[in-house]
């Protein structure tokens, strides 16, 4: 018995140890920006200052805006085209083994691997880089984001509802619409939440594909630019926002696939 | 059974399809009748479900003509084709309403609106699912989805209703139920069903008339009472209901002999002195007390209420006989393990097989 109540204990004290390591630091980074004084050591009262300090900051701003332009661009494309590669795979008669290594393999390339190469690619071909590469290079990754998210769910797709739409009498285009599109719709939208969140926060393939000067430098390039003088109270602020940015979507996204998968 | 032939409403010449190297059908030709209730028969893989989805238009045949009435459907997309299939696993819309899964088909004629509000209401009155109209299809029960189902098919008024497996899911007293409630409903709404089953019982029970299919071939085809009395084959005789099956060989004196015994069948048309396979129902034997037939010992009994099964070791096979007996009345006292009985065989439902 006593053994039994240790074991527990002590996996527990290790549980709290692991996410305390883990999280600990998140939650210091939010506190110290709501922090008056804006000092690590000395707390002196909450405050919204370094937020309003940061609504100033025109660097950050344009940062902030490139990122969006990149990233609901990126994921438009790629959920357009994520969800049409899932629904071929899914709906040929041979599978494909090539295709699905091809399909799924920008997931587990490692960044900077993919980020040298598009690097060469973009100079290679003489491309001037800019915010535009940046689409480019996240929709490669996205793109399989969402495929393999939309493929999950084509997995238990029962395929008779479209045979079926098919003998009420609508044609393929008005099946898709009616039908497989509205059915797949919440995988759709998880798989472009997944890669929004994915394209907010990526940093080095933004970073070799951005080219030179700072027209299309991103919030993450911009973030590691200011770091260099120091953890400012104004990046906490950042990183508190962005970070409330990207958990909320993931949140909706997995809410998303857990209620298609209750159905 | 020789009445004057109605026009078929649906024919299918000489279909051939393949999957690779594998031939799913293998040349059928069947003709289908007007408000006929047709069955097709047969194991897994024999090729009943191609065939379905061929007159469905889900496949296309490498060779051979469908045909509905004069119209040549072979190649005709499946949204082109008046007639509509129920699918085994349902297939209901799962984000729409009963309401609006009926009224699909519907408005993909065309029609105005307030036509199809009018046939909606009145197909779900006749299915008895007015209810459940504001329902999705995950909250009914299997019974449920399958009355919608077959609503679904019914509302677009098709000249041919197939149906594959439709009453594959469910429980075996729904099924009892739903056997009657199909054939009612067919003859309520005249259409011509083309139902694919591979429960023989079902095909009895609600079928005009049955095609018994193996290995993509029809091995035979003809009204539940042809198909259950005068099986052509071994293979349908054995498909069809309980048979009892004794190798042998038909004898220079046209007797039938296994075992040392000499039975009396019809032997025409079957070759002499050559072997031979007769097939005998379990009702078709009777326990004969003057014991002048084929002595055996009872193996084994199983109780069924109305009748009992025995179980009977004779000389003529290895396998022990099984004969159908009333559960009270005379047979009573033989129907214990152990009993010495004498079989008497009905030689007018006795059938020889030769290969």
């Amino acid at each position: 018995m006593a053994d039994a109540l240790r074991i527990k204990l002590t996996g527990r004290m290790i549980l709290v140890l692991v996410f305390g390591f883990l999280y600990l630091p998140i939650a210091v980074l939010v506190l110290l920006s709501f922090n008056e004084s804006g000092l690590p050591t000395s707390w002196s009262g909450f405050s919204l200052r370094w937020y309003v300090a940061l609504a100033g900051n025109s660097d950050i701003l344009h940062a902030a805006w490139n990122t969006l332009v990149v990233a609901v661009v990126a994921t438009l494309i790629a959920t357009v085209l994520g969800t049409m590669l899932a629904i071929g795979m899914e709906t040929r008669k041979r599978r494909s083994t090539p295709l699905e290594a091809l399909a799924f393999s920008p997931m587990v390339i490692p960044d900077i691997v993919l980020a040298v190469a598009l690097l060469t690619l973009f100079s290679r071909l003489n491309v001037t880089m800019g915010l535009h590469t940046i689409i480019i290079s996240h929709v490669i990754f996205d793109l399989a984001f969402v495929c393999s998210v939309v493929r999950a769910r084509l997995k238990n797709f029962d395929f008779s509802i479209v045979e079926a739409s098919r003998d009420l009498g609508a044609s393929s285009f008005t099946t898709f619409w009616r039908v497989t599109f509205p059915v797949l719709l919440p995988a759709i939208i998880a798989g472009a939440l997944l890669a929004f969140t994915l394209s907010v926060d990526e940093f080095i393939i933004a970073f070799f594909t951005a080219g030179a000067g700072r027209a299309s430098i991103t919030l993450p390039m911009q973030i590691y630019s200011m770091i260099r003088f120091g953890v400012t109270p104004e990046i906490n602020a950042l990183a508190t926002l962005v970070m409330g940015v990207s958990a909320t979507v993931l949140l909706i996204s997995q809410w998303l696939n857990k209620e298609q998968m209750t159905r | 059974m020789n009445e004057r032939m109605p026009k078929p409403v649906l024919s299918v010449d000489t279909v051939v399809k393949h999957f690779g190297k594998t031939v799913a059908v293998n040349g059928i030709s069947l003709d289908i009748r007007e408000n006929e209730f047709f069955a097709l028969l047969g194991p897994s893989g024999c090729g009943k479900t191609t065939l379905l989805r061929m007159i469905a238009g889900f496949e296309v045949p490498d060779n051979g003509v469908i045909r509905l009435g004069e119209r040549d459907i072979t190649r005709d997309a499946p949204e082109k084709r008046p007639l509509n299939l129920m699918f085994q696993s349902y297939a209901l819309f799962p984000h729409m309403t009963v309401w609006r899964n009926l009224a699909y088909g519907l408005e993909m004629e065309g029609l105005p609106r307030g036509e199809i509000a009018t046939r909606v209401d009145g197909m779900l009155k006749t299915t008895d699912l007015t209810a459940l109209a504001g329902r999705k299809p995950s909250e009914l029960s299997g019974g449920q989805k399958q009355r919608v189902a077959l609503a679904r098919a019914l509302i677009k008024r098709p000249k041919v209703l197939l149906l594959d497996e439709p009453l594959g899911a469910l429980d075996k007293k729904l099924r009892e139920k739903m056997q009657l409630e199909l054939k009612r409903l067919q003859n309520e709404v005249g259409i011509t069903f083309i139902i694919v089953t591979h429960d023989q019982e079902e095909a009895l029970v609600m079928a005009d008339r049955i095609a018994v299919l193996r290995d993509g071939n029809i091995l035979q085809c003809g009204t539940p009472q042809e198909i259950y009395e005068r099986p052509a084959n071994r293979f349908v005789a054995g498909f069809i209901g309980m048979m009892n099956f004794i190798d042998g060989e038909i004898g220079a004196d046209a007797l039938f002999r296994a075992g040392g015994q000499a039975l009396a069948c019809d032997v025409d048309g079957l070759k002499r002195n050559a072997p031979a396979v007769l097939a005998v129902r379990p009702e078709n034997i009777r326990l004969d007390p003057a014991g002048t037939g084929v002595s055996g010992t009872v193996v084994d009994v199983a109780y069924h209420g109305l009748d009992r099964q025995l179980y009977v070791k004779t000389a003529l096979s290895p396998a022990p006989l099984q004969v159908r007996v009333a559960a009270t009345g005379p047979d009573e006292a033989a129907a214990r393990t152990g009993a010495g009985v004498s079989l008497g065989f009905d030689a007018a439902a006795c059938r020889l097989f030769q290969e």
